[in-house]
């Protein structure tokens, strides 16, 4: 097959680009440890989701589990965040915090805006993502994904305080 | 070549011209009544002119979302197609029955979804048919349900397309046996590779709406299970957008060289460009779920890789398209190394809309890179960021690719010369203003963390910063740039409109509709280029790699499990 030099120096340059973005998610996965959404968060049957442990009343919220780590499990529903709509989510700077969510109707978005924070909720699937915020600061959150006609009024809010000052004992 | 220089398509092959030009009918109405939903949303969303309510935004998502993408670029592909085959093969596709049969499925699919669609105005139950509905944007996620005739339009499109595909296969047969030595003309080459792959990769979706969503909302089973719809919708979510891009590629490859003034440059490597996108398609719709717990990061990486692959038929294509640009450009008496540019006739709106159309998607191709990028994507998924991408990419390069092709093909499909030829010279220009506009806004509103598919564009608790320029210049900017494409839009439509009833008739021995041969011919690849049904094997392999794992997992522990119960919007 007849292939013009310039065409042939082309792809090259377009393969050596290519290997190179695949290198930098790489790079980025096994480097810097970008921890990404994946399956380990199990499966949970939606219409039970209240009665489980961790989605239920008591089990929502903020909890401490380690020394410096935190888990908060979110329920999202159609339009609402709980927690995190009608009261907000507050955690502190410096320190590992996992969320686990979960809908208890339909997909749902939950984003962090302006973070890295920016998953699907899916009923069924319980998500599981692992963060840590170093500026304290209010954070908007809101559902991304399309979930019903009251969609545009899901949102709740992340208070992150600076260490010293989040009391251990509200949570 | 096929089409005799002085003899027209539509003297040639009459009941295959009348096929297209239906086909197009249908597919331009679509695409007028996708502009009017744009126009206002974006006019809402941005909070300039509210006409609509926040509560309705999403019918006016739904019914834009399905007449741009699933009705207008869908038809665009036959219509091209349905020219294409019989064109390059020089016959008749053979059955016109069938033909006719296929269209007439696809329309009645239409109208039953627009129905559904449309009754989302409808507050309350209707007699009989109880809550009509379809508010579930046009990836109609479970539990999210609509109303059982949505799913079964779709269903009965899906089908026409399969049917559209078999037309050309059996052309491409009867062909082959009259012409064993022969190597497949190129356009059809085109046509058969894609509708190979849209058959392979619709499978996805056929299964999601037959055996789950279509029961499920006529209560026939309780429950369907989210991910594994939502797996199979993008089984096919992602490929249909190369599937909708091949006509785009069928007119770059073989209508623009000739526009510019010159040939192709190479027809071996357009074939390796179809292969690789038969191959490489189907098996990359994970990357839509980089963000879905549930499915494994393994698979994510696998699909990231095949995604970053795909680049590379994207990427010779640029190559060809600009080199036989440039060919022509010197054949027509450019020089220079930029001022060859000069020599293009950016006055014929047939090549003015198709060179924008390459400027924009090779702009639409960096920021899918970064959607592709499975952690890049963190920070712009579901944001204005990816409706940004894909109006660079179906909505421009494809539609205005279409805009010029049908320009091109209007006087070959109906005997008469395009009216209005002003407004037809500055139409593709508005687009590129109202699209320049509308699509930097897009982006920088989603690295500032807007999200897509949301009727409000502020929230209560915070407020959005932008990362480059300020909220209410991005505002603005949208606002702006939709506007213009709503008018280039009608203005596409009104030529089109004038021509049919006003358009005067062309003396045929004037025009010259003939493509030219490549510079370098078919002849100069190897055999094994055309040899389709070893293409085709391949691909089902890397389908069944990429998927068969997940989905069996899924199946296996139950296919409704975990299940979610049907909930309305």
């Amino acid at each position: 097959m007849d292939i013009h030099k310039y065409e042939k120096i082309w792809l090259a340059v377009a393969l050596v680009f290519i290997v190179g973005l695949v290198a930098t998610v790489t790079y980025g996965a096994l480097g810097p440890g970008i921890k990404m959404v994946s399956d380990n968060g199990g499966t949970i049957s939606p219409a039970n989701v209240t009665q489980s442990e961790r989605f239920s009343a008591q089990g929502r919220g903020v909890h401490k589990v380690g020394p410096n780590h935190y888990e908060v499990n979110v329920l999202a529903r159609q339009f609402l965040f709980m927690p995190g709509t009608t009261q907000p989510i507050t955690v502190p700077t410096d320190s590992k915090i996992t969320f686990y969510y979960t809908s208890a109707d339909v997909i749902h978005g939950f984003e962090i805006v302006g973070t890295n924070v920016n998953t699907m909720v899916i009923p069924g699937q319980v998500g599981k993502m692992t963060t840590r915020f170093e500026e304290p600061g209010e954070y908007g959150i809101i559902c991304n994904e399309y979930c019903g006609s009251g969609h545009h009024t899901m949102e709740g809010k992340l208070n992150v305080v600076p260490k010293s000052e989040f009391n251990a004992s509200e949570v | 070549m096929a089409t005799g220089q002085n003899e027209l398509f539509k003297d040639k092959f009459p009941t295959e011209a009348k096929a297209v030009r239906r086909i197009f009918v249908v597919g331009v109405i679509t695409l007028g009544i996708g502009a009017i939903m744009g126009v206002l949303q974006v006019l809402h969303r941005t909070d300039k002119l509210r006409i609509i309510s926040s509560g309705d935004y999403y019918t006016y998502l739904t019914i834009h979302g399905v007449n741009m993408v699933i009705f207008w670029a869908i038809l665009a592909i036959l219509g091209t197609f349905t020219w294409a085959v019989p064109r390059s093969l020089d016959r008749s596709l053979g059955n016109p029955k069938f033909t006719c049969g296929w269209i007439r499925l696809g329309l009645i699919g239409i109208i039953l979804a627009e129905i559904a669609m449309f009754a989302g105005f409808i507050k309350g139950d209707v007699p009989i048919l109880g809550n009509m509905q379809a508010d579930v944007l046009y990836t109609f996620y479970a539990p999210l349900k609509a109303h059982p005739i949505f799913y079964i339009g779709l269903a009965l499109y899906v089908i026409a397309s399969w049917l559209a595909g078999f037309d050309y296969f059996t052309a491409l047969w009867d062909w082959k046996k009259d012409n064993p030595d022969e190597r497949i003309p190129l356009q059809t080459f085109i046509a058969v590779t894609t509708m190979m792959f849209w058959q392979l990769a619709s499978l996805g979706i056929a299964i999601e709406v037959l055996f789950f969503l279509l029961p499920w909302s006529l209560g026939i089973i309780p429950q369907v299970d989210p991910l594994l719809t939502r797996t199979l919708f993008w089984m096919t979510g992602h490929p249909i957008v190369y599937f909708w891009l091949m006509p785009a590629y069928l007119a770059w490859y073989t209508v623009l060289p000739k526009l510019s003034g010159g040939r192709l440059f190479s027809d071996p490597l357009a074939r390796v460009v179809f292969i690789l996108f038969l191959l490489l398609s189907s098996p990359v719709g994970f990357h839509h779920q980089y963000m879905d717990p549930g499915v494994p990061n393994g698979f994510k990486y696998v699909v990231m890789s095949n995604t970053m692959f795909l680049l590379l038929p994207s990427l010779l294509t640029a190559f060809t398209a600009v080199a036989s640009m440039e060919h022509g450009a010197r054949q027509r008496g450019g020089t220079g190394r930029l001022g060859w540019l000069k020599a293009l006739p950016w006055e014929k709106p047939q090549f003015s809309a198709m060179a924008f159309a390459g400027l924009f998607f090779a702009a639409g191709g960096f920021s899918g890179m970064v959607n592709a990028a499975l952690n890049l994507n963190y920070l712009v998924h579901n944001t204005l960021w990816v409706p940004g991408h894909f109006h660079l990419t179906v909505g421009s390069a494809v539609t205005l690719t279409m805009m010029g092709l049908i320009y091109w093909l209007f006087p070959q499909l109906t005997g008469k010369d395009l009216s209005l030829k002003g407004l037809a010279m500055v139409q593709p220009y508005l687009w590129f203003i109202g699209m320049t506009f509308m699509s930097n806004a897009m982006h920088r509103a989603g690295l500032a963390g807007v999200p897509r598919r949301t009727a409000e564009p502020t929230y209560r608790l915070f407020d959005f910063h932008a990362v480059l320029g300020n909220m209410s210049e991005i505002r603005w900017q949208l606002a702006i740039g939709g506007v213009f494409l709503f008018i280039s839009a009608f203005a596409f439509i009104a030529v089109l409109v004038a021509s049919v009833f006003a358009g005067s008739r062309i003396d045929a021995a004037q025009h010259d509709f003939t493509i030219p041969e490549p510079l370098s011919g078919p002849e100069d690849g190897p055999l094994i280029l055309d040899n389709l049904k070893l293409w085709g094997a391949i691909a089902v392999v890397l389908v069944l790699l990429a998927y068969g794992v997940p989905l069996m997992s899924w199946v296996t522990d139950g296919p409704l499990q975990p299940g979610a119960i049907p909930v309305r919007p």
